[in-house]
């Protein structure tokens, strides 16, 4: 049988035993760079693999490949793939095409724009139902809603009229996830389908895949950077680093008994929720006096607004916050997306003017000063941001952007600025000669460096990091914890991290503040919080972190279901 | 929405009301006296002058000239500096100095003529610039892109009378396919009306289709590198549909509020290709208005132009939102 029989092939008693993806010395070379370099792997019917690599592993350049997507990209494909019977690297593009969606469909990463904002979600499920079985539109549109109820979304039928903005984040994957089933493909692809994910949905959604494997029988090919991830979803793992596979094997092999030595950094590099902290350095006795303390501080923004003065609605983002940071500490804040969390981070070093309450600042309140009376404080209160790509200036030198609050304290002596920046950029890590170089000529690790010196550069004493990891890689991601915890020692800095990481809080915080819907819902001692919570919402935020062990996942899993199915 | 178009009414009257005053103020602050001109430059004697000024009210203060002004427009007002009394019906904008017809009669009279050249025009000029500018984005780099955007390039920086003339020369003189255009009532002649229309509609989107090509060869590859493209192609749609359905509905949508603003602001800004032409649209009427000092056609025409590029402006917003639902009405 040659390639193109797919339909025909389907259901065949011969496709029982040959796999779902056969895979054989694939190689990818984007101009100048070779993504994937002789990979070979194959996935039975109903099986699920998991590929695990970080950036630039060429782990998702892999998954596109699979259902033909580089072609007319200038990616050079060879090797042999071959999905459901059809060699996707020799099929004419009108057999790829008929493939794609219905024998194995593709979950991607970013479920806000991965559907089209101009038409209905549940028009776009039955545009590509109608497209691969020619029916009705009438049998297409309850198709729609049908698998939009399959997959949780509740009241389908009404649901399927609106439009993507109207769903939430994870209302959207699962609405993804529905088109990908809509034809019952053979293989199911995802594309770091939960890393957008709050942490709880991240767990839904997981969970989600987990039931329609078994319903369905579908195999699953997950891609993701996420240990965590793979733990619970996967039979098999597959480890890849730089466009090689440098590790395969079950699971739970990998992850207890790496072999490689790859897998064992990865893994080691992994913030352990379940593992206290071991990157403090010497703790120190952290006095109860407070270097800030927030007072009822409330952040309302107006929603919308009137045609009259007056009565404005407003949405408040900050709802009535009192919490002391002691000198010295370091207090994580917890939160989902939404929770307030970084409107709070930005109000401690007052970028955002409180609508209510105090921010008392050393015994001062800061909260309404006005901008020249808050000059002598701006020193003291510094901020490390979360995206290092857009938080640097691309058209200035790094020297330049770090020596900028030393300009703004008025400094004028250039040798004195370049030798302090000089310094900075040594003490975080990186070559001091670089100080000419822009930020496109650094890693993401080194640009999150870079941002780190020009929070430190005039030796503040409170030192907000927002999100300040989440975009790196986990070994990067640890280097950097790593780095902040030196500074925080060495400069008896008061750190305040914000993170919606709750393992990366864990390993950095001497106290955590978790934050739910604009209110602080917990605080205490950081191994309090994460071993006996006392509110059920920290609970369930900590039930839904993926965990590295995989018995252990199942557990999970199984309490989450029984949790869904008591509630 | 009930409450949105309030709002914009209630702007849009503020904006017109401001736009009157200040034409009435640049018109009293530039020299030249327009009775002078109505009485004719020798023969006139002062206490003729005199008469023709009572006669069109210029006698009085400006704020008074300007308070009958909007009494006529929204009641009426009756004339009665000479013998006769003449009354003028409720949107009342005056007479002519120069001819003594009323402006509101003149400005129906050169309104068919502005909207059919314009809107024949519009057509033409944004189905070839975005028919050129989905091909250069698709063939983007190749010889079609390339040739796409030097012609019509070419076009945007040509004066519209020196391909006017030229398509006159060909078309008429050479060729003689066409007569020398004039004129023709839609509702009189449809046929005639568009023979007489289609060089004029040519020139004008020669120089107009550039913008077009443009925004739509930008916008289309802008859209074409968005994920849900990507998730289209990923679920087996042909490329056909691909681009049809979901990438030009992307791509044309921010076309909605330069295309509606473009058409509102040609109504009075085609004047060269009326003359050129021999069409007695707004813009050719404008012109004269000006020159001859003729304050109530000014205003008019300006008024008119004015209320159009507001209306515009609030239907293109409308548009817009219907064409894409994240954005709401505020």
């Amino acid at each position: 049988m040659s390639t193109g029989k797919t339909s025909a092939a389907v259901g065949t008693e011969s496709t029982v035993d040959t796999p779902v993806v056969s895979v054989a010395d694939l190689s990818i070379e984007f101009p100048g760079v070779r993504a994937v370099d002789g990979l070979s792997f194959e996935l039975a019917p109903g099986a699920a693999l998991g590929i695990v690599g970080e950036s630039g592993s060429g782990k998702s350049a892999t998954a596109l490949a699979l259902l033909g997507l580089h072609h007319g990209t200038g990616a050079r494909v060879s090797g042999r793939i071959t999905v459901a019977g059809t060699e996707v690297t020799a099929a004419t593009p009108e057999q790829v095409r008929r493939l794609r969606g219905a024998t194995a469909a593709m979950v991607f990463q970013d479920p806000m724009s991965a559907l089209d904002p101009y038409f209905s979600v549940g028009s776009q499920i039955a545009e590509v139902y109608r497209l691969h079985t020619g029916a009705t539109k009438q049998a297409a549109r309850s198709r729609a809603i049908e698998v939009l109820d399959h997959v949780g979304i509740p009241d389908a039928a009404r649901r399927a009229g609106d439009f993507p903005h109207q769903f939430s984040g994870g209302q959207r994957q699962r609405a993804l996830i529905a088109m990908a089933l809509a034809c019952e493909p053979r293989l199911l692809i995802a594309d770091e389908p939960t890393t957008a994910l709050d942490v709880t949905v991240q767990a839904q959604i997981l969970d989600l895949l987990h039931q329609l494997r078994a319903e369905t029988g579908m195999a699953l090919l997950l891609v993701t950077h996420d240990l965590g991830v793979i733990a619970g979803t996967v039979d098999d793992v597959l480890v890849m680093q730089h466009g090689r596979s440098v590790e395969r094997g079950p699971v739970g092999r990998v992850l207890a008994a790496p072999e490689h030595p790859y897998t064992r950094d990865l893994l080691a590099a992994v913030p352990r929720i379940d593992a206290p902290r071991q990157l403090s350095l010497a703790d120190r006795p952290t006095t109860p006096d407070p270097l800030v303390r927030l007072v009822d501080v409330r952040q309302d923004f107006p929603a919308g607004h009137g045609l009259l003065p007056g009565r404005r609605r407003t949405v408040a983002a900050v709802d009535g916050v009192t919490l002391d940071v002691r000198r010295g500490e370091t207090l994580g804040v917890v939160g989902e997306s939404g929770s307030g969390k970084t409107t709070l981070a930005r109000m401690m070093v007052r970028l955002l003017r409180p609508t209510g309450g105090r921010v008392e600042f050393d015994g001062t309140d800061i909260g309404q000063l006005p901008d020249r009376r808050l000059a002598p404080y701006r020193r003291d209160l510094q901020m490390v941001f979360q995206d290092p790509i857009s938080a640097l200036n691309p058209r200035r030198t790094v020297g330049e952007s770090v020596a900028d609050p030393l300009r703004a304290a008025g400094i004028r002596d250039e040798r004195r600025i370049r030798d302090t920046v000089r310094d900075w950029l040594s003490r975080v890590g990186l070559d001091p000669d670089r100080y000419d170089a822009y930020p496109h000529e650094f890693s993401g690790g080194q640009r999150q460096r870079i941002g780190i010196a020009r929070a430190l550069v005039r030796s503040p004493r409170l030192v907000v990091c927002d999100e300040p990891v989440s975009a790196l890689d986990v070994s990067t991601q640890a280097q950097v914890i790593e780095l902040l915890a030196e500074l925080r020692a060495e400069l008896d800095l008061t750190l305040v991290f914000v993170a919606h990481d709750l393992a990366v809080v864990r390993q950095v915080s001497d106290r955590v503040a978790v934050m739910h819907h604009g209110r602080l819902v917990e605080l205490a001692d950081a191994e309090t919080v994460y071993t006996d919570p006392q509110q059920t919402y920290t609970r369930e935020l900590i039930a839904a972190v993926p965990v590295l062990d995989p018995a252990l996942a199942a557990e999970r899993r199984a309490e989450r279901a029984a949790l869904r199915a008591a509630g | 929405m009930a409450r949105y178009l309030l709002k914009r009414v209630l702007g849009a009257l503020v904006v017109l009301l401001v736009l009157s005053a200040v034409v009435y103020l640049i018109f009293y602050a530039l020299p030249g006296n327009p009775a002078q001109l109505v009485c004719g430059p020798k023969t006139c004697q002062a206490d003729q002058l005199h008469r023709i000024e009572v006669g069109l009210g210029l006698d009085q203060p400006i704020w008074l000239q300007y308070w009958h002004f909007l009494v006529g427009i929204v009641a009426g007002r009756t004339y009665s500096g000479g013998p006769e009394v003449i009354h003028c019906a409720a949107p009342c904008l005056g007479y002519s100095y120069q001819t003594g017809e009323p402006v509101t009669g003149l400005l129906l009279d050169r309104l068919p003529v502005s909207l059919s050249l314009i809107v024949g025009g519009f057509v033409i000029w944004v189905t070839v610039g975005v028919a050129l500018g989905v091909l250069s984005a698709l063939r983007r780099g190749r010889a079609v892109d390339r040739i796409a955007t030097g012609l019509t390039l070419a076009g945007n920086s040509t004066p519209v009378f020196l391909v006017g003339l030229l398509l006159l020369i060909v078309f008429c003189v050479y060729l003689r396919w066409l007569p020398f255009p004039g004129y023709q009532a839609l509702t009189v002649n449809p046929l005639l009306w568009a023979q007489n229309l289609i060089l004029p509609w040519v020139a004008l989107s020669v120089v107009s289709a550039a913008v077009y090509t443009r925004l739509t060869r930008t916008s289309m590859l802008e859209t074409l590198s968005e994920d849900h493209i990507r998730t289209f192609r990923a679920y087996g749609l042909p490329e056909r549909r691909v681009i049809g359905r979901h990438a030009l509905r992307g791509a044309l949508t921010p076309l909605i509020t330069i295309g509606t603003i473009d058409l509102a602001t040609s109504l009075t800004g085609t004047t060269l290709t009326e003359s050129l032409f021999g069409l007695p649209g707004l813009g050719q009427l404008l012109v004269s208005s000006v020159r001859n000092i003729d304050l109530p056609v000014v205003v008019g025409v300006t008024l008119l132009a004015g209320a159009v590029i507001v209306v515009a402006n609030a239907a293109a917003d409308v548009l817009y939102s219907v064409a894409d639902r994240r954005v709401a009405l505020a």
